[in-house]
């Protein structure tokens, strides 16, 4: 293989296995160690420059981070950290953070730019341009801003308080913010005076299903997403005694978390597809099933049975899912008798759409498959130079941080199209690497790992939740169990750095290391030399680190993927040829910060 | 302070025949300078432990003093280990080894215990054949007491604070051809791939196995001008064969090479690099020495083989259970027994 070049950002930033899953890749080592120190106030900044949402998000995050983190896979049956719980943590526990935002100049830059939708998308886009001097006009059709996050996630995992807070943080900066205004003309909107436009609409139609029984029962029958828009906005307050709920996405469990709020006793959950095909996440799973709501599988729904033009019960077919060679899965009927739930509502919760019924096709923006429009996939810009997506209405329904990674994005696109410039020619990552040293067993970081399992985060008391709406459940770690578990995190941005011009190749860091995680071999092809390191290579996902040639003609090889980060092979080294240097990468974004070093760097 | 052993290992580790892991086969976090050979044997030793399925508990390390003879307490944490005079390990392996015929002795020592205050006992122990693998880690100098040229320092080479050495080196695989050891290896602490195979053969070996293992001294003796550094000791090293252990459960098939049968049916297999010596002939693997000695040579590998000579045991005729096995009645039979003892004596 060839010598690995580290001083490319991504190679770095890869073993940061949370950081480069994060769609906002939020340096999050970084603020883990913070808190694991007590000091929240920084890692919230930390938080919010990278994703907007700490407070939300540390709530709601579907934390592609965890499954991505190298504390699950040390050992068999670990778990990895609870990266998005220790988020809440430093939004529960900070101090001011107001006065570490950045300003917003009085004088204004001239430029005006419009946010039609304000969800997370919009408001990132918001966040990021005003402290450049734009001007930003948001147009939004709920009564107040925050999109999903607001009329979607039920209050009893997202207190309106929280929302409120960091949808005020951005909307304070001086957005011109229009609520209760439906945008029905894209061609009214090009019309006025706005240097770019950014469609942050989200993907609000919820999925119908055509079996019998469907039209005559409109009344019991609801579209999920609707249905949970009405209850956070007070429209609805009950619910049938029992209730169906069909889909097995995170919606279904929303809804049947709230129905059993609201007056469900039997509420259960009807998928059609194997449960390990459920696209719903475990842990909403786990909370929804913990709240006495059955789930059922394979089951396909058939007929809405009638009885005095009411529907009393669901018929369903069972099936069984055959996948092919290519993993394809088509659901067969079982051949068993059909089966019929009585209930007295329905709640459907089985996909979204996209719609852009506003937006006429004769200006320019063209729409491709499924209805979506046709994107740079960099830079969010459409078909029609001025205007930009992002979030669900980019590519589909996906969630709040992607729909923040993609705010990040299309202001820069923005930014750099007011100017004028080329949208390709994109600010890069800010990276850093420093020696975390102190002396030969002493480190700046806190090496040894700790052994502990998982901490959960405590419930309220089911009896008192499930009567009350808006009563949160999770608690959130106190400070102990959040010390605790911050202690789990291996510190995965202090980087194993090799200098090979001083390795003498006295093997003392192979002999060390813990994991196996280092081999002096001959050179050879990736799956070759895979095959003859010292421990088992098989994470692919994981790039290998391999050293330019060393004296005896070897070269060394570490492969990344189980690595601790503990230091060892650097205290074991005779020559300094390691080092461990903490590396810190910050995602390309609008000059919306005042580049100071980072509150973390400036106080190490 | 960082003095951790991270209680993590790799997920893919596996149990051994008998059930343990390789964790189970590492010792206390060490003490020596970063970088030290010593470390890569206590390595070594390891791998060849949990690969061979060696019960730890049967196990009885052996040292003298030295940053070398400290490295029992680096590995086979949970073995029985006895931490000497300086120089006179071997009497104390002697001693335990006729009380306890039945467990594994592993002696380690460095060329200065071995070689300028232990020559005595090194000496006598060879000639006693004692069931044994005895690990010189030989950096040239006495590193525990700050790098002083050992005897076995070239003459010309040069520590980090001394003067060039005058005296004439004593090669240990020399001495021990000499005088009668029947299993002479040398190695180097840098060469896994050999050294595990040896240890293994070393440790089946019925009989005493030296293996001379040059292990660089990176604090005292890792400069330019010592013939005990990792970069001389790469630039001058030869094989005189590629070696190879083989379990007794398992299969081979014939592929050129030497096999020498172990007793307990393990395989040593040795493909011989062209030019060099039968390892089973003692005149031509002393030559072979002397020969790589005028070369400048450091010659590594399996030297010198016999599995077909008597041990300490078997010399003096003891009973098969372990001394120590024995109740009093048995040790110490009474006066009558000792009369007759003397009788025979007169
Ligand atoms: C039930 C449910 C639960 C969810 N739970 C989670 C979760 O726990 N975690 C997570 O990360 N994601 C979750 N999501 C997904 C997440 O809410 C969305 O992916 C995210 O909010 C998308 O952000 P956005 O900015 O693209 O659009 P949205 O949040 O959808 O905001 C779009 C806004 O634009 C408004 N709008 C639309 N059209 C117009 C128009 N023509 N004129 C004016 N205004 C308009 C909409 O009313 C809305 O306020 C959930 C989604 C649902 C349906
Ligand atoms: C009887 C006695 N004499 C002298 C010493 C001092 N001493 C301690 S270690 C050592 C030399 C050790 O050299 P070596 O065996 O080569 O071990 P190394 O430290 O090089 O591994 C000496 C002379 C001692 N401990 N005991
Ligand atoms: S252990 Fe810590 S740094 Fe490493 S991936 Fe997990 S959360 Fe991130
Ligand atoms: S930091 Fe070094 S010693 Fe520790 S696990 Fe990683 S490679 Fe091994
Ligand atoms: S002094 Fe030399 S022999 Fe002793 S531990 Fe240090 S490097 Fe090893
Ligand atoms: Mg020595």
């Amino acid at each position: 293989m060839e010598p690995t070049v580290t001083e490319d950002p991504e190679y770095f930033h890869k073993v940061v296995n949370c950081q480069y899953a994060c769609p906002a890749h939020t340096p999050v080592p970084a603020y883990i160690r913070l808190i694991a120190a007590g000091r929240h106030t920084e890692a919230y900044m930390i938080n919010w420059e990278a994703n907007v949402f700490p407070g939300v998000l540390g709530r709601t995050c579907d934390r592609p981070c965890e499954p991505a983190c190298r504390r699950g896979r040390i050992e068999k049956d670990e778990e990895p950290v609870a990266v998005c719980r220790l988020k809440r943590v430093c939004a529960d526990l900070k101090g001011d953070v107001k006065s570490l935002m950045p300003e917003i100049p009085k004088k204004k830059n001239g430029r005006r730019v419009a946010l039609i939708g304000g969800g997370p998308a919009s408001l990132t886009v918001a966040r990021d341009l005003m402290p450049l001097g734009y001007t930003c006009i948001l147009f939004d059709n709920q009564k107040r801003g925050g999109g999903m996050m607001r009329s979607q996630i039920p209050s009893f995992r997202l207190p309106e308080k929280v929302l409120d807070e960091e949808v005020g943080y951005i909307t304070d900066m001086g957005v011109d913010a229009h609520f209760n205004q439906d945008v029905t003309s894209m061609k009214e909107m090009l019309a006025r005076d706005f240097d770019a436009v950014f469609v942050g609409t989200g993907a609000p139609r919820g999925r119908d299903l055509d079996i019998p029984g469907r039209q005559e029962a409109d009344k019991q029958i609801h579209i999920g997403i609707d249905w949970l828009a009405s209850v956070a906005f007070g429209h609805i307050a009950s619910i049938g005694k029992r209730v169906i709920v069909l889909g097995g996405g995170n919606t279904a469990m929303d809804c049947c978390r709230t129905a059993r709020r609201l007056g469900g006793e039997d509420v259960r959950v009807v998928v059609r597809s194997p449960f390990k095909d459920m696209k719903a996440s475990p842990w909403e799973r786990e909370d929804a099933e913990a709240e006495d709501i059955p789930m059922f599988e394979n089951h396909v729904p058939k007929e809405f049975k009638m009885k005095d033009g009411k529907v009393v019960a669901v018929m369903f077919e069972k099936v069984r899912a055959v996948y092919d060679d290519k993993g394809k899965r088509t659901l067969v009927p079982a051949g068993e008798a059909p089966v019929v739930m009585e209930c007295d509502d329905v709640l459907m919760a089985i996909g979204q759409d996209n719609a852009f019924p506003w937006i006429e096709r004769d200006i320019g923006i063209d729409f491709g498959k499924w209805d979506l429009p046709v994107l740079d996939k960099k830079t969010f810009q459409s078909t029609l130079p001025k205007v930009f997506f992002g979030g669900d209405a980019a590519f589909g329904p996906a969630n709040i941080i992607t729909a923040v990674a993609h705010g990040h994005q299309a202001a820069i696109s923005i930014d750099i199209f007011c100017r004028g410039k080329n949208l390709s020619d994109r600010p890069h990552p800010a990276v850093t690497l420093v020696s975390q040293k102190m002396n030969v067993h002493e480190w700046s970081y806190s090496n040894d790992v700790s052994g502990a399992d998982r901490f959960a985060v405590p419930h309220a008391d089911r009896k008192k939740t499930l009567k009350d709406m808006k009563m949160e459940v999770e608690l959130g770690f106190d400070v102990k169990a959040a010390c605790a578990e911050a202690s789990r995190c291996l510190n995965c941005d202090v980087q194993t750095v090799f200098e090979s011009g001083r390795c003498i190749e006295c093997d003392a860091c192979a002999d060390v290391c813990p994991m196996s995680a280092i081999t002096f071999a001959e050179n050879g092809a990736e799956d070759d030399l895979r095959g003859r390191l010292n421990a088992v290579s098989d994470n692919r996902g994981q790039t290998l680190f391999v050293s330019p040639a060393l004296p005896t003609g070897r070269v060394l090889v570490k492969d990344e993927d189980v690595c601790l980060h503990c230091g060892l092979c650097a205290e074991r080294c005779p020559t300094e040829a390691w080092d461990m240097k903490k590396f810190l990468y910050t995602a390309p974004k609008t000059a919306c910060f005042k580049k100071t070093e980072t509150p973390e760097n400036e106080a190490a | 302070m960082s003095y951790i052993i991270p209680r993590f290992r790799h997920p893919c580790t596996v149990p051994n025949d008998i059930g343990y892991t390789r964790q189970d086969y590492e010792g206390a976090l060490s003490t020596l300078c970063a970088g030290c050979g010593h470390d890569s044997i206590s390595a070594a030793l390891v791998q060849a432990c949990y690969e061979m399925s060696v019960a730890p508990h049967l196990v009885a390390k052996l040292s003298g003093i030295g940053c070398s003879s400290k490295t029992p307490a680096y590995f086979l944490r949970q073995s029985h280990g006895f931490n000497s005079v300086h120089g006179r390990m071997p009497s104390v392996a002697t001693g335990a080894y006729l009380a306890n015929r039945d467990l594994t002795y592993l002696g380690v020592s460095g060329d200065g215990d071995t070689a300028s205050i232990g020559l005595g006992q090194f000496a006598h122990v060879m000639r006693r054949n004692l069931n044994m693998l005895y690990i010189i880690e030989n950096n040239g100098c006495y590193g525990l007491t700050k790098g002083q040229d050992s005897a076995t320092a070239d003459v010309g080479s040069k520590t980090k604070h001394g003067q060039a050495n005058v005296f004439s080196p004593i090669d240990p695989a020399g001495l021990a051809l000499n005088i009668g050891a029947t299993f002479v290896a040398r190695s180097f602490s840098g060469d896994k791939a050999q050294l595990v195979p040896l240890i293994k053969a070393g440790l089946h070996h019925p009989g005493f196995a030296l293996i001379d293992v040059i292990s660089p001294c990176v604090t005292f003796n890792n400069i330019p001008a010592s013939t005990k550094s990792y970069t001389y000791t790469r630039e001058h090293m030869t094989a005189a064969d590629v070696v190879d252990f083989v379990p007794a459960a398992a299969k081979y098939g014939a592929d050129g090479a030497i096999d020498v049968k172990m007793p307990d049916g393990a395989t040593v297999k040795l493909r011989r690099l062209p030019d060099h010596h039968d390892p089973r002939n003692r005149a031509a693997a002393a030559a072979a020495v002397l020969a790589a000695q005028e070369r400048g040579e450091v010659l590594t590998g399996l030297i010198y083989i016999d599995t077909g000579r008597p041990d300490l045991h078997a010399m003096l005729e003891t009973t098969e259970t372990p001394l120590r096995a024995l109740d009093e009645k048995a040790l110490c039979p009474g006066a009558r027994a000792l009369d007759a003892v003397n009788r025979n004596a007169r």
